[in-house]
This record gives C-alpha cells, sequence and structure tokens, in this order.
C-alpha cells in the first residue's frame, strides 16, 4: 500500500520547520528518517495532511563534543552513529546498542533522534539513552528548552516533545573509560527486542564501582533499573555478585504480555538478561 | 505534485512526482525500472534495496521527493559496458538464488556490505544481510556468493574474472530482472 495523499514541505532551518508545525498544528508530521513513519503511513494507521521532512536541515546533524557532553543531532543516521569514534569513546553503550538496532539499510536511513521521538518501548535506543542520562533539547516557537531523560518518556509512543516542538539534538553526558554492553533478546534477526537490557559500568581493579542500566520493552517506556545500580556499587564483578544484584531487576516493572512472551516470562528475561549485560560490561 | 531532480543508474532525470509516491514505485512505474521489486508491505524483506547516495535502503521505505538531489543506484545499474559487476558474476558462479526474487536486493546489500567490509566472514555476512529474506535458497549459498565475491574483486567494483568467463556469460545481461 501508499500512503494517502499530502502535502510535503522541507524546510532547511530548525526556525522554518517550526513555524510550519506552527501553521498546521495538528494536521502535520514531522518526517526524519522515515522508517518508523513510512510505514504507519503505508499502512494508513495515520494520514497527515502536511509532511514536514527534516532531512534538509543540515544543523540537526552529526556529532561533536561540548566539554563533559557529547551532543548528537536529532538527524544523526544510526549507521553514523554505529561508526562515529566519539561515540565509541565516550558512550560506548549507545555504540554497542545501536549495532543491534534493525537492519544496515534501516540505519542508513532511521536516526537517533528519530527513534527515541518515536518512543516506542521496544525501541533499542532509549534505554541506553536514559542509563547514561541523556538531556533532550527541544525547539519550539518560543525557542529552546532542555528536558531530561527521566522526563522525556511519558508513555507508550509518547515523548515531553510537544505538538508544536522539534527535538534538536540529544545531549549525553561522557562516560568516558566505562565498560558498556547491550544485550537484546529477540527471536528472528533485525526486529525489535522482546526484552533488552544496556549495562554501563566503572570498574576498578575488579569492582563495580558505578553502574547504570536500562531496561527496554519492561513497560510503557524505557525504564532505570535503579534497584540493581544501587546492588551493583561496591561489589565484585564476579557472577555471583552480579547474579544477586541483577536478580531485582524486574522490580517495580510491567512488562507488556503479547506473542513473544507473558509478562512473567519477561520479567524473568529481565534477570537474566541483566547479569548477562552487567557482566559483559564489567569485561567479566 | 513536486518537482525532482536526480541521477538514476547514471542518468538524470527530472520528474513531477506525487510527495506520496515511494521511491521504488517511482523507479518501476515511472521509469520502468522494474529490476528492483517489492516483496513486502512492511519494509521486512530487502528485496527493494537500493543505493541512494552510495548506501543501501529499503526503496520501498523511502519517499521519491526525498531522493531529490541525490544520487541513486538500482541493480540495472551495477553491469558496466556490458560486463557483470563482480558481486552479479558471484551470485551466477555460486548459483546464489532459486526462483530470483530476493535477488537484486540481495546483490545490492552485499555491495554496500562488501564496500564496508572488504572481507567479512562468514557471520558477518549473515548478519550484513539481516534485512534481506530469502525464501528459497537457506541462504545457504547466498553466503557463499558474498565469500566468493569478496575474494574476485567485489569490493572494488572490478570484476576479477577473465575475459573468457565474461565471454562464457553472454548474453545473460544482469540477471536479475524478475
Ligand atoms: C523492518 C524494521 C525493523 C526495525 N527494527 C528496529 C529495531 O530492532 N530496534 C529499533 O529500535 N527500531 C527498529 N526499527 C525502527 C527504526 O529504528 C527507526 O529508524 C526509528 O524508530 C525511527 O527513526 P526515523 O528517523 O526513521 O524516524 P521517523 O520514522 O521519520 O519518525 C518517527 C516518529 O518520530 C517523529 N519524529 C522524528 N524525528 C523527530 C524530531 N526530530 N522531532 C520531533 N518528532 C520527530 C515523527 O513525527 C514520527 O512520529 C525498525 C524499523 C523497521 C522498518
Ligand atoms: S519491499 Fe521493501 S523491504 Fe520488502
Ligand atoms: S531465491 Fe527465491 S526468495 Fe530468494
Amino acid at each position: 500500500m501508499i500512503p494517502a495523499q499530502f502535502d510535503y514541505l522541507a524546510p532547511t532551518s530548525v526556525e522554518e520547520a517550526v513555524a510550519a508545525l506552527g501553521e498546521h498544528g495538528d494536521d502535520a508530521k514531522i518526517l526524519a528518517g522515515g522508517q518508523s513513519l513510512l510505514p504507519v503511513l503505508r499502512m494508513r494507521l495515520n494520514a497527515p495532511e502536511v509532511v514536514i521532512d527534516l532531512g534538509r536541515i543540515e544543523s540537526l546533524r552529526g556529532v561533536r563534543e561540548e566539554g563533559d557532553v557529547l551532543v548528537i543531532g536529532a538527524m544523526t543516521q544510526h549507521s553514523v552513529v554505529a561508526s562515529d569514534p566519539l561515540v565509541e569513546e565516550h558512550a560506548l553503550l549507545i555504540h554497542k546498542a545501536v549495532q543491534h538496532l534493525a537492519d544496515a539499510q534501516i540505519r542508513h536511513r532511521g536516526t537517533f533522534g528519530g527513534a527515541l521521538a518515536h518512543a516506542d518501548p521496544a525501541g533499542d535506543m532509549g534505554a541506553p539513552a536514559l542509563a547514561l542520562g541523556a538531556e533532550f533539547v527541544i525547539a519550539g516557537p518560543g525557542g529552546t528548552r532542555t528536558v531530561a531523560a527521566d522526563d522525556f518518556f511519558v508513555d507508550l509512543f509518547e515523548t515531553a516533545i510537544g505538538e508544536d516542538e522539534i527535538l534538536t539534538e540529544i545531549r549525553v553526558p561522557k562516560h568516558t573509560g566505562w565498560g558498556a554492553h547491550y544485550e537484546k533478546f529477540v527471536r528472528v534477526a533485525h526486529q525489535w527486542p522482546i526484552v533488552a537490557v544496556a549495562a554501563a559500568v566503572r570498574t576498578s581493579g575488579g569492582t563495580i564501582e558505578e553502574a547504570r542500566v536500562g531496561l527496554t520493552n519492561m513497560g510503557s517506556t524505557p525504564l532505570r533499573a535503579r534497584g540493581v545500580e544501587a546492588a551493583l556499587a561496591g561489589q565484585p564483578a564476579t557472577d555471583e555478585a552480579v547474579r544477586e544484584a541483577a536478580s531485582g531487576a524486574a522490580e517495580g516493572t510491567n512488562p507488556p504480555s503479547d506473542l513473544n512472551g507473558d509478562a512473567d516470562y519477561r520479567r524473568h528475561l529481565a534477570g537474566v538478561l541483566t547479569r548477562r549485560a552487567v557482566l559483559a560490561a564489567a569485561g567479566a | 505534485m513536486t518537482r525532482i531532480s536526480l541521477t538514476v543508474d547514471g542518468r538524470k532525470v527530472v520528474d513531477d512526482v506525487e510527495p506520496r509516491m515511494l521511491l521504488v514505485q517511482y523507479l518501476r512505474e515511472k521509469l520502468g525500472k522494474t529490476g528492483t521489486v517489492v516483496g513486502c508491505d512492511t519494509s521486512n524483506c530487502g528485496a527493494c534495496t537500493v543505493h541512494l547516495d552510495g548506501t543501501s535502503v529499503k526503496s520501498c521505505n523511502v519517499l521519491a521527493v526525498q531522493a531529490e538531489g541525490s544520487e541513486v543506484t538500482t541493480i540495472e545499474g551495477l553491469a558496466q559496458d556490458g560486463q557483470l559487476h563482480p558481486v552479479q558474476e558471484a551470485f551466477r558462479e555460486c548459483h546464489g538464488l532459486q526462483c530470483g526474487y530476493c535477488t537484486p536486493g540481495m546483490i545490492m546489500q552485499s555491495v554496500d556490505l562488501l564496500k564496508e567490509n572488504p572481507s567479512p566472514t562468514e557471520e558477518e555476512i549473515r548478519l550484513g544481510l539481516e534485512g534481506n529474506l530469502c525464501r528459497c535458497t537457506g541462504y545457504h549459498n547466498i553466503v557463499k556468493a558474498v565469500q566468493y565475491a569478496a575474494e574476485h574483486g567485489g569490493s572494488t567494483g572490478v570484476s576479477a574474472a577473465t575475459p573468457a568467463d565474461v565471454e562464457a556469460s553472454e548474453p545473460q545481461e544482469t540477471g536479475a530482472h524478475v
């Protein structure tokens, strides 16, 4: 199937894009890489009257450093994030996770900002961004504002981005020297995870000093496993200690039940995958 | 209608298209490039893979208007001067197909894969082709074809086949039309 008819705008600046959104309001939809939006339009699950393509706004692409922060433009394609040396050095968790997102063709088009704005609870970018405490820069008619990771994900496919706003960049505090691993559990190739765990750890001489753990598809938004993080701090990076800490991974989660598995199965998976992710991140 | 100008298989085209027209539709229905096929409705199968500005994309998941100013290469643009691309040669040599429906996409994705990784391991080939589904072959000969291509100039686009090999392949063209 093909999408219903729409008018197409391709602004070349954020200001123009925000103005176009303001003009068309509810009737408009932002197009980033299109890898989630176009399937939706083709299946006629949505039929906006106006599509505003961000693809011509060069300032939204690329990765740069600002002191202790890594700034990733919303329109930076997954394949660029995957091969960017700054991301690998300072946000290894994102580097690792993005390799497992979809397939090569989709990574060439889909964008970091698009995946986060889409806020699919099974999306692979949310948990790493949340775990690393990313901040989201959002442009609207009144200028820009910055939203903390904890406040960005609101519900299923819902974020703090307002209808008249655009996500412009994601600011990730540098986690230089941290070990990281993204453990994605999936039955078939190039698909969304049944459950996935994003872990970053700072170790020193075999001891876990600090840990960050994010969960994918364990609720309507990505979740931080703060209990696990607290339990891991100061523990040796051994199977026994990590197993114990990881056993609480599903606490406070509300995973879905679907054809891939029921909620109990996912709770079980969360513990197993957290252990694997943390051990791999710690290099143990 | 929106005016677009782009280069497809080395030829400049200017056209007015509906914004909702998919790139694959544009290629097939307006340019007659039916070598690129549609295999699914969900952007899963990869049969429609083409190169957009040098990287592989699923052309059913790109709007024609998004290709404005870009360079598109389809399976029909791979062969040069009547000589198959080494990856095409390899698929023929290793019998990397049965019905052939997935083949245009498989070849386009394999070319992309070898460009990024000229000598991939078997696992890297399987991962690199994860966005391309084949209902016939069980993938085994496809993987072999990519390995063969890697050993025969597949990453450079210059066929390492001898002139005699090429002659033997005539009059077959791209072998990718279905
Ligand atoms: C076959 C297939 C497999 C996939 N597998 C996975 C997978 O394993 N894991 C995974 O995480 N994802 C997967 N995806 C989705 C992929 O990651 C998409 O790239 C991503 O979800 C959306 O990014 P995009 O740039 O394509 O956004 P688009 O599709 O263009 O947009 C998505 C949504 O976000 C909004 N939006 C986008 N950018 C902005 C912005 N800057 N400001 C405000 N709103 C914005 C759009 O309006 C739209 O509602 C898959 C997709 C397909 C087709
Ligand atoms: S037709 Fe494009 S992915 Fe199947
Ligand atoms: S050869 Fe028939 S689908 Fe691959």
